[in-house]
Parts: C-alpha cells; sequence; structure tokens
C-alpha cells in the first residue's frame, strides 16, 4: 500500500524563487537562507519519494475572485508553472499524480471534505519555491506532485482544526491507495508575515518558535488557534501556518524530528522549515 | 445579530473578509487583467482610460492612478491582486509593500534586516 513516510515544512516565499532563477543564492543576504535547506537537498536525495502530496496556496494565478475553491485537489497529468508578471519560473513542470489524486478525491469527499477537483490550472510560486528549496534546480523533477491547494488569500480560510481533521483523512486515503509508494507530505507558508498596510513587516520570532515546538510535540494544541489570533501574532499572511496543520495531521502522531531551520528577514517574511519522519 | 469581526481591534491591519471582498471585486479583477502583456501596455500607456473600462468607483479608481495602496486596500484590494500593478510598474514586492507602512523602503529594509517589526505594541489598537 501506499504510505505517508515523512513531512516536509516550508515557506514559500517568492524572492526565494527569484534568488534561485537569478542565481543569488550565495550573496551576502541569501546565503544564511540557503545554508538552512544543505541538509534538506541531501536529505531529499537519500530518501527519495515518488510522490509530494504539496499544501500549498494560490496567490491569484490559478484563481482569481471568479472561483474561489476553500480546498482544491489537482488531478491532472502534468502543471505548467504560471506567468505571475515576470514571466513563468525556469523551472521544469510538475508531474501529476492522477491516479492517486484522483483516488485522493474520491476518499476524501467520501469522508465529508468536499475538495473541488481541478483539472486544468497552472502552479505558482506557493508550489514552485519549496521544491526549488528541496530539490534545487533538475532537469526533471525527481517524483510526482499532486497540488493540494487551500484558500488563504479570501477570508476566512477553514480552521486550523478542519486543516488537521483533513490531514487524517488524507493520510487514511492515501493508506487505502494499492500501489506500493513512498509518499512525503508537505505544508507550505508562514511564517509570520504582514504583506499590507502600516503593520507590514510584522515579524514574531516568539510565537513562530512556539509554533514550532507544538508542531513536533503537541500539534493538536494547534487547533486551537483562531483566526484572529493568527493574523494578531503571526500578521494578516501569516494565516498561511494553517497549511501546515494537514501535513502533519497526515504524518500521524509519533514523529521524528529530522531538521530545524528559522531564519529572518526573507524579503517581508519570517522563513521557517521543518523535516519529520514518522516515528 | 450580526457576525462576530474579532480582528477588527487589529492595528495596521485590513482583513479581506466577505465585506471587503464584495467591495473590492472590481477593483481586484482589474488587477488581474494586468496579467496579460497586451493589458500592461494599454495600461501603462494611457492608465485614466484603462481604469475607465472597469466598473470601479471613482475613489478606487484614483488610488490605481495614484498608487496609493493603502487606499486600495481600504477600498476592497487583496495584496496578492495588487501585486500585479507592482509588477507592471516592476516594483519589487519588498518596495512596494514598504510604501504603505509610512517608512521610506531603505528604512523599511533596514528594520527586516533588524528582526522584522516588533509584535510589543502591535497587537491591538491604542495599546501602549
Amino acid at each position: 500500500m501506499a504510505r505517508i513516510t515523512s513531512a516536509v515544512f516550508s515557506s514559500h516565499i517568492p524572492a526565494v524563487g527569484a534568488a534561485i532563477d537569478r542565481g543569488a543564492t550565495r550573496n551576502e543576504y541569501w546565503a544564511p537562507v540557503f545554508k538552512g535547506f544543505e541538509f534538506s537537498r541531501q536529505w531529499e536525495k537519500d530518501n527519495k519519494p515518488d510522490v509530494v502530496i504539496l499544501v500549498y496556496n494560490d496567490h491569484a494565478s490559478a484563481f482569481d475572485l471568479r472561483v474561489v475553491p476553500t480546498f482544491a485537489i489537482g488531478c491532472s497529468e502534468q502543471f505548467e508553472s504560471a506567468d505571475e508578471g515576470w514571466g513563468p519560473r525556469p523551472v521544469p513542470p510538475v508531474i501529476g499524480h492522477p491516479d492517486l489524486a484522483w483516488h485522493i478525491a474520491q476518499s476524501v469527499i467520501t469522508d465529508e471534505f468536499d475538495l473541488t477537483i481541478c483539472n486544468d490550472f497552472k502552479v505558482d510560486h506557493g508550489l514552485t519555491v519549496p521544491m526549488s528549496l528541496m530539490f534545487g534546480q533538475p532537469e526533471e523533477w525527481p517524483c510526482r506532485v499532486i497540488p493540494f491547494m487551500v484558500n488563504v488569500v479570501q477570508y476566512p480560510p477553514p480552521s486550523g482544526r478542519r486543516c488537521f481533521e483533513l490531514g487524517k483523512a488524507l493520510r487514511k486515503a492515501v493508506e487505502l491507495f494499492d500501489e506500493d509508494l513512498n509518499v512525503q507530505i508537505w505544508g507550505t507558508g508562514g511564517m509570520s508575515h504582514q504583506l499590507q498596510g502600516m503593520r507590514a513587516g510584522l515579524i514574531n520570532r516568539e510565537w513562530d518558535q512556539k509554533f514550532l515546538d507544538l508542531l513536533i510535540k503537541d500539534p493538536e494544541e494547534l487547533t486551537k488557534i483562531s483566526h484572529s489570533e493568527y493574523i494578531r501574532e503571526a500578521g494578516s499572511e501569516g494565516i498561511e501556518l494553517i497549511m501546515w496543520l494537514i501535513a502533519r495531521a497526515a504524518l500521524g502522531s509519533q514523529v521524528n524530528e529530522r531538521h530545524r531551520f528559522y531564519h529572518v528577514p526573507a524579503s517581508n517574511c519570517a522563513l521557517g522549515h521543518l523535516i519529520l519522519e514518522k516515528a | 445579530m450580526a457576525l462576530e469581526k474579532d480582528y477588527l481591534d487589529i492595528p495596521g491591519t485590513t482583513v479581506f473578509d466577505a465585506e471587503m471582498s464584495r467591495k473590492g471585486y472590481h477593483l481586484n479583477q482589474f488587477c488581474m487583467s494586468l496579467m496579460k502583456a497586451e493589458n500592461r501596455v494599454r495600461f501603462l500607456a494611457d492608465g485614466r482610460a484603462y481604469v475607465d473600462e472597469w466598473p470601479m468607483t471613482e475613489v478606487q479608481k484614483q488610488a490605481v492612478l495614484a498608487r496609493d495602496y493603502n487606499k486600495c486596500i481600504a477600498n476592497g484590494a487583496n495584496i496578492y491582486f495588487l501585486a500585479k500593478l507592482f509588477y507592471t510598474d516592476e516594483t519589487p514586492f519588498e518596495r512596494g509593500v514598504s510604501t504603505m507602512t509610512g517608512m521610506t523602503p531603505e528604512a523599511y529594509r533596514s528594520m527586516m534586516l533588524g528582526g522584522g517589526r516588533p509584535i510589543e505594541g502591535n497587537r491591538y489598537i491604542g495599546e501602549k
């Protein structure tokens, strides 16, 4: 059967993608960020997944306000990189896993999580930046990827509790898939950041650190965080962290921490990164 | 009875909720139109004529033409849509964001390098 063996958590800051694409990863500003992912790139080589379920949010690239799905799964064979206004990122096409994606859709919707099924859309920095951080710049990506989108742009996003429960349903769905597949689940976005208004630039290091501690040891506790607490403490865009709860719950309760990294600043954001393996 | 909006007391922050999205629909969809190169060219050539093609309010149109991003947000814009306007102007994202803070881009960058805007004093409106 298929199984989720590990979870990767990472910010998906567009400027990080731009630094990679421009070859600026060794300059004074960016070097400390990329140093934090050296372990991760080797770890991905040593623990190569067959499939990554990549939880992220679209940033008005595939979806605008005409349609706002709360949860959506990408079931296509292939996903191209979106042009977000400065041309598409020069990355290989993302190859999907339609059989597993459709299987997950059927399982999870039956379990009362009403996903939107998407078959024709482009993926933006929310998906491709974590891939570049974890896999570098290969000719083709080393595994298949199922894009899993969560609305965090239009308020209200789903609750942290709902995300956590969805993660459990995803785990069950993967385990019901007959093919023997090594699956990783990635939760992306965060950590504290605010991109608008007079409070832009907000960083809350202490809150972020506590979030990371609890994510490892007691993630259920994080489901008590209200939307207003996310916005107040981690900034209006820090609410992206609800996506990490999906990935964490999908991994199961007993985990081993393999890697932890935190850095400020990366553009307007605090960058957080964790690798957890199923114990 | 009304919906509880327990985020309205957060300083310097506009939550893009249903009310704001309703207000900003055409403004945000105008921003989306800038994803197409030919539209960017037309908008940059004659901004006034371009915004007049959209059913936005006069206040929204003027906020766009003045690149007053706080006013855009107060009138329903969302930052990820406004980002299309930054890119049209070739304004780096961090610089565009900094213009909303009342700080110079240099002072903003220096604040970020120093660890970002502190949370202390920034949780509640009127907090000391």
